[in-house]
């Protein structure tokens, strides 16, 4: 009788317990489907509410492929930009001891701190019609508001901290003894980078190189200030969703809708892969 | 080891000179000189003309939107934030992994798809937009549609600060605080919080100051009524198509202030989390 008592307390607890991890992980999900799966399963109803020749057609406008290639170029010329300058700023941040290097970092970080808004807004001062270099480009004829030079400078500054943000942290971790070896017994600079350096970081700059991406393609805000939103010219792939969507065009809009939001997916997976590759669990 | 008394720690590692002069070079470039085009811009607008941006009532009634929308979302995230990352760290179950690699499709979906999304879902024709109209609640085109999509931009960043220091938490002392007969909640109050508070603030923080500059999500389901639903970036947006640059610039000086205050406290609240662990860990 004695030996009675615990054990139903100790049975009484775990049931609790189990009623407690119950209603977290159903709260969690619930929370989660409500607000990140509800709205996903929304994109590809409407864009498949017509069926898959009418969302296929959807790709066939013109306006539409301009989009995507604009897009696709951004992106090519962004994010190789700021994946050297990653690799720079965590190689100067990682490898060296100076002064006034936290607050380096602290400027790296300050597109992230931004609102989008006011990363479009900095452009258009500096070089709209009535910004601070607006005449001289004027006089020359150089257009950089309302057009593709705009949209890169925008989206160079809205996905400049990825690459570095993930390099310093790993590359400080990591340390240097391995490159000073290297350099000691007489290895170039070049060839101490791209055959001890890279190989440990690779896993890093891959996973800075995908977020990067993911941004520059979906930027909106800090884009769709600089823009102009000139069909089939400076249009990318989120504007158009913009416009198409005003317009009440739903089928088109959410058809381009879910080749960013695939991009999205695409972009969690490998995020994932190089996640389990490079052994961390949590980001 | 001591400090060399020059800029730099001397070491036998070549191409401090080039990185570190591109990386200057690129940043005041690309992100300092724009960013101080800005303030010079707003400093060339006439003190009396800058206060009556600033006060204008059309202003003051997005600044109330936008931080006030961005603290109930932040404060929805701490509380569901936490759940879902107490979910994934303390408990096994089929499809967490899953669960865990998607909590950060927000950071990863273009904020327009996000928008156009939410407005579909919740607008009064749309599945959930529908249920709730049943029980008079209106979302989609009213500050809970700008709450709604601030909470969805915000979660990752709860989630994934809470979930490394939930990791942390020392399990010996929520079992010997339960065989010394604490209860549950007593366990949760005294042992879990205090160990997860600086993470769980620096989140909150983190997902509230995205929340004031966030655009591209809540466009499109708030609804943009001046005075009701309109977001202060929505009002500087507004103001540079109307060719009104210095409302632009002054309302874009006062979010860059922001900006700075933000992570300065964001800076403080981990500086003190530090301070609390090291003193923990004694």
């Amino acid at each position: 009788m004695a030996g009675a008592a615990p054990r139903t307390e100790v049975r009484a607890l775990s049931r609790g317990a189990h009623v407690t991890r119950a209603v977290l992980i159903g709260t969690s999900i619930a929370f989660l489907g409500l607000l990140l799966v509800a709205p996903l399963g929304a994109i590809l109803a409407q864009a498949f509410a017509k069926g898959w020749q009418v969302y296929l057609g959807s790709f066939s406008d013109d306006d539409t492929r301009a989009a995507i290639r604009l897009t696709l170029l951004t992106a090519a010329i962004v994010v190789p930009i700021n994946t050297v300058f990653g690799i720079c700023a965590a190689w100067a941040i990682a490898k060296f001891e100076f002064k006034g290097k936290s607050l380096l970092i602290t400027f790296i970080d300050l597109p992230f701190a931004v609102s989008p808004v006011i990363a479009g807004l900095v452009f258009v001062l500096m070089f709209g019609a009535q910004g601070w270099f607006g005449p001289w480009l004027q006089e020359r004829d150089i257009q950089i508001i309302f057009a593709v030079p705009g949209i890169v400078l925008a989206t160079l500054f809205i996905s400049f901290p990825y690459v570095a943000r993930e390099l310093i942290p790993l590359m400080q971790q990591q340390g240097s003894d391995e490159e000073e070896a290297a350099i000691t017994l007489g290895a170039s600079a070049w060839v101490t980078f791209l055959r001890v350096t890279l190989p440990k970081i690779r896993w890093g700059l891959l996973y800075g190189v995908i977020l990067c991406n993911a941004r520059a393609m979906g930027e909106f805000g800090a884009v769709s200030v600089v823009s102009g939103h000139i069909r089939g010219l400076t249009n990318t792939m989120p504007l158009h969703v913009e416009i198409l969507y005003n317009e009440y065009n739903f089928v088109a809009a959410f058809a381009v809708a879910s080749l960013l939001a695939l991009l999205a997916i695409l972009t969690l997976v490998l995020k994932s892969l190089v996640e389990w590759r490079s052994g961390r669990t949590v980001s | 080891m001591t400090m060399a008394r020059g800029f730099r720690k001397p070491s036998v590692l070549p191409g401090f000179g080039l990185t570190f002069g591109f990386t200057t070079f690129f940043l005041s470039a690309l992100v300092l000189l724009p960013l101080a085009a800005l303030v010079l811009k707003a400093s060339a607008v006439s003190w009396p003309e800058f206060v009556s941006i600033l006060l204008d009532e059309r202003s003051v009634a997005s600044y109330r939107l936008s931080f006030g929308a961005a603290f109930l979302a932040a404060i929805v995230n701490a509380v569901f934030g936490f759940i879902v990352a107490w979910s994934l760290v303390r408990y096994d179950f089929p499809g967490r992994r899953l669960v865990d690699a998607f909590i950060d499709l927000p950071f990863a979906m273009p904020t327009a798809v996000s928008g156009i999304a939410l407005a579909t879902v919740f607008s009064p024709s749309g599945w959930l937009g529908q249920k709730l109209a049943l029980a008079g609640v209106q979302v989609a085109y009213t500050w809970l549609g700008v709450v709604v999509a601030l909470i969805l931009i915000g979660l990752p960043f709860v989630v994934r600060s809470v979930q490394p220091a939930l990791v942390e938490v020392q399990r010996d002392l929520e079992d010997a605080a339960e065989t010394l007969g604490a209860r549950p909640w007593q366990v949760f109050l005294r042992i879990i919080l205090p160990a997860v508070l600086p993470a769980l603030l620096t989140g909150f923080t983190l997902a509230f100051a995205r929340g004031i500059g966030e655009y591209g999500s809540v466009v499109f389901i708030s609804g943009n009524l001046p005075m009701k639903t309109e977001i202060t970036p929505l009002l500087i947006v507004i103001k540079l198509e109307q060719y009104d640059y210095n409302g632009a610039a002054a309302l874009g000086f006062i979010m860059l202030v922001m900006s700075f205050v933000m992570l300065f406290t964001i800076n403080l609240v981990q500086a003190w989390g530090r301070r609390r662990q090291a003193g923990m860990g004694r």
